[in-house]
């Protein structure tokens, strides 16, 4: 996997403990699994301690978590080191992901890219001087009819351009929050301009419920 | 063409409520009990019936799979695994289903679970899916709530539990036994088979791992008989499928179709043609970023199913259809996939730790022109020693684009080294 990036001793907390609602959150993820095999919770209680802590996982949280499950720390890491999701140093407030996967670099992510620089004055790893914004290239994110495509959070961008990803990180500075999904008119994967299949299913609409 | 009256994924869109009531009205959930009823061996005959192959990529048959796992429990459990780490460059249609269809797939892990006498299902979804996995987890909950799966699901008696387990951003968790690693809480590392997952998978029990796709399908399959999915699509090669069309076409989509269908019928009646014409086509890469891509000669009659693709050594893979028209930087658009499998790689197997950044670093440099012609089929002699010799089919998946790059494109990497050392411009206008 990729090269990891962990926080220095400077920036580490000394302890790290879930709130209350969200050791009861991590119980719950516990139960999900059979007796004996509280380990296969690592992966949502890494999860919840990113989320909690400014969206990076510090040291002590692994500690915290390895002994909440019985296991050595040793292996927590292992896990937060492997899976790319897990930030074990802080990252931007706004945590721009730039899919550039082939699918996504043949219909433009490069301007996406490009547009992240103009705005942001920052590049592919970079975070601005305020903290308020990191930029990332990453690997295909499954969104590939949408491309190019990039996540803010836990939400997708699609059917970018260099406009519109403009607009979003613009919203962003303001405070905004930009709707996610398609950015050209869009609902979502069907063809633009009209849908070839299930004509009498989208005439009936009623909406996605969100 | 399929007509919609045989289409699975009437939702796939989302122009409906994915919701409980939304899904009965299209039908999900209807006799599940009778079904059930009915019981385990009727289902997989049925499903052997219909001819259903894996639609996670290998295409192995499912009810051939399911009848692996164990009769009798020698006292372990048994599970179903669904494999949603859905994760292969030009796929994005398990996310669909899961965003707007995640009944038809909760139901599907009950009656899948049903035949093969698993206690409870996993849904191991990629972590970065999140608003779909919050639909699933919503879908899941409603389940619950009807009475529908839990104890006594749909008033069958049989007792069956679903689980959705978020992953963390990584490629490799898509390989059933990496995925099995992950879920017991591990660095998805595939692991050697045998053992296979049937005797001992996830926390060393029976299990089998299944594509969303493939368990989404069975409620339909088992209401309207394996027949009816076998006489759709041709022999060996059935049923619908959900392709992804991405890359230059006009209007880039995801659409469920019957197997076999043209290459050239696909992208024309549903994705608006290939941008600026038919005759603009440069190649296809018709299932995922793994298989060998294919050059316009192929596309211009080649049909979209297992065996066709096969013959023409690519593959179906998942559907997923990457376009390429004559402006694209046909060997930069490979090398990107290199570095894709380089990041990929869990690093476990020494041929592809070491033997997918040394593609990339070639790939890159053929990009340039900046190498000799003798080095590529140095590259081509590399791609075979990683190809097969590693535990999982990453290292196969790496492999094979390039192959298929110098398969149909040589001539256009022995122009750029031409070029490079001639002093010439080696690119071509860059592609967006």
């Amino acid at each position: 996997m990729s090269g990891v990036h962990i926080a220095p001793p400077e920036l580490q907390p000394a302890s790290f403990s879930f709130t209350p609602e969200n050791m009861a959150l991590a119980k719950q993820h516990i139960a999900k699994y059979p007796e004996g095999r509280q380990q296969s919770a690592v992966m949502p209680l890494l999860d919840i301690a990113q989320r909690q802590h400014d969206n990076w996982v510090p040291q002590a949280a692994i500690r915290h978590i390895a002994e909440l499950l019985g296991m050595a720390p040793i292996r927590v890491l292992e896990v937060a080191s492997f899976y790319t999701m897990y930030n074990l140093a802080p990252v931007g407030k706004h945590f721009v992901q730039v899919c550039t996967t082939t699918p996504c670099w043949l219909r433009g992510s490069d301007k996406v890219l490009s547009a992240c620089k103009k705005h942001l004055g920052v590049g592919p790893g970079e975070t601005t001087a305020d903290g308020q914004f990191t930029v990332i290239e990453v690997e295909c994110l499954g969104a590939c009819v949408n491309a190019p495509m990039l996540q803010l959070g836990d939400d997708f961008y699609e059917d970018l351009d260099e406009e519109s990803t403009g607009r979003i990180l613009e919203a962003l500075k303001r405070g905004e929050t930009p709707k996610p999904g398609p950015q050209n008119g869009r609902l979502s994967s069907e063809p633009k301009g009209g849908v070839t299949t299930l004509t009498t299913f989208a005439a009936a609409g009623g909406g996605s419920d969100d | 063409m399929l007509q919609d009256k045989d289409r699975i994924f009437t939702n796939l869109y989302g122009h409906q409520s994915w919701r409980l009531e939304g899904a009965r009205k299209r039908g999900d959930w209807d006799g599940t009990r009778d079904l059930i009823l009915k019981g385990q061996d009727w289902i997989i005959e049925e499903m052997k019936k219909s001819g259903l192959r894996g639609r996670g990529g290998a295409g192995f048959p499912t009810g051939l799979k399911w009848s692996f796992m164990p009769k009798q429990s020698d006292g372990r459990p048994s599970y179903l695994v669904v494999n949603a780490d859905e994760g292969e460059p030009g796929t994005c249609k398990d996310r669909d289903m899961m965003r707007h269809d995640p009944h038809k797939l909760v139901e599907g892990c009950l009656l899948a679970g049903f035949a093969m006498r698993a206690v409870a299902a996993y849904i191991y979804i990629r972590g970065e899916f999140y608003r779909e996995a919050e639909n699933l987890q919503a879908a899941i909950d409603e389940a619950y709530a009807a009475g529908l799966i839990g104890k006594n699901a749909c008033g069958s008696g049989y007792d069956f539990d679903v689980f959705v387990h978020r992953g963390a951003g990584a490629y490799i968790c898509g390989e059933e036994t990496a995925l099995i690693e992950s879920l017991e809480g591990k660095k998805g590392q595939p692991r050697l088979k045998p053992p296979f997952p049937a005797n001992m998978g996830v926390w060393g029990c029976p299990t089998t791992v299944n594509n969303v796709e493939s368990i989404a399908v069975v409620p339909t399959i088992l209401r309207r008989s394996g027949e009816w999915f076998a006489g759709i699509g041709r022999p060996n090669n059935t049923g619908t499928k959900v392709f992804c069309i991405s890359g230059h076409v006009n209007n880039p989509c995801n659409v469920e179709e019957e197997m076999g269908i043209p290459l050239k019928e696909l992208i024309e009646k549903h994705a608006g043609g290939v941008r600026g014409g038919w005759d603009n086509l440069l190649a296809v890469i018709p299932g995922g970023s793994s298989v060998p891509l294919l050059p316009k000669a192929i596309c211009d009659d080649v049909l979209m199913d297992f065996d066709s693709l096969r013959a023409q050594k690519s593959g179906l893979g998942t559907a997923a259809v990457i376009v390429m028209d004559k402006s694209t930087d046909i060997v930069r658009a490979i090398a990107r996939l290199s570095k894709f499998y380089k990041h990929e790689s869990c690093g476990q197997c020494t041929p592809c730790r070491e033997g997918t950044g040394w593609m990339w670093r070639v790939m890159e440099r053929l990009v340039q022109g900046r190498a000799e012609k003798r080095e590529i089929d140095m590259l081509l002699e590399v791609t075979t020693q990683v190809e097969g010799h590693t535990i999982c089919a990453l290292g196969d998946a790496a492999a094979w684009p390039i192959q298929g790059l110098i398969r149909h494109f040589r001539g256009e990497i022995e122009r750029r080294i031409d070029a490079y050392h001639g002093g010439q411009p080696v690119l071509p206008a860059a592609a967006e």
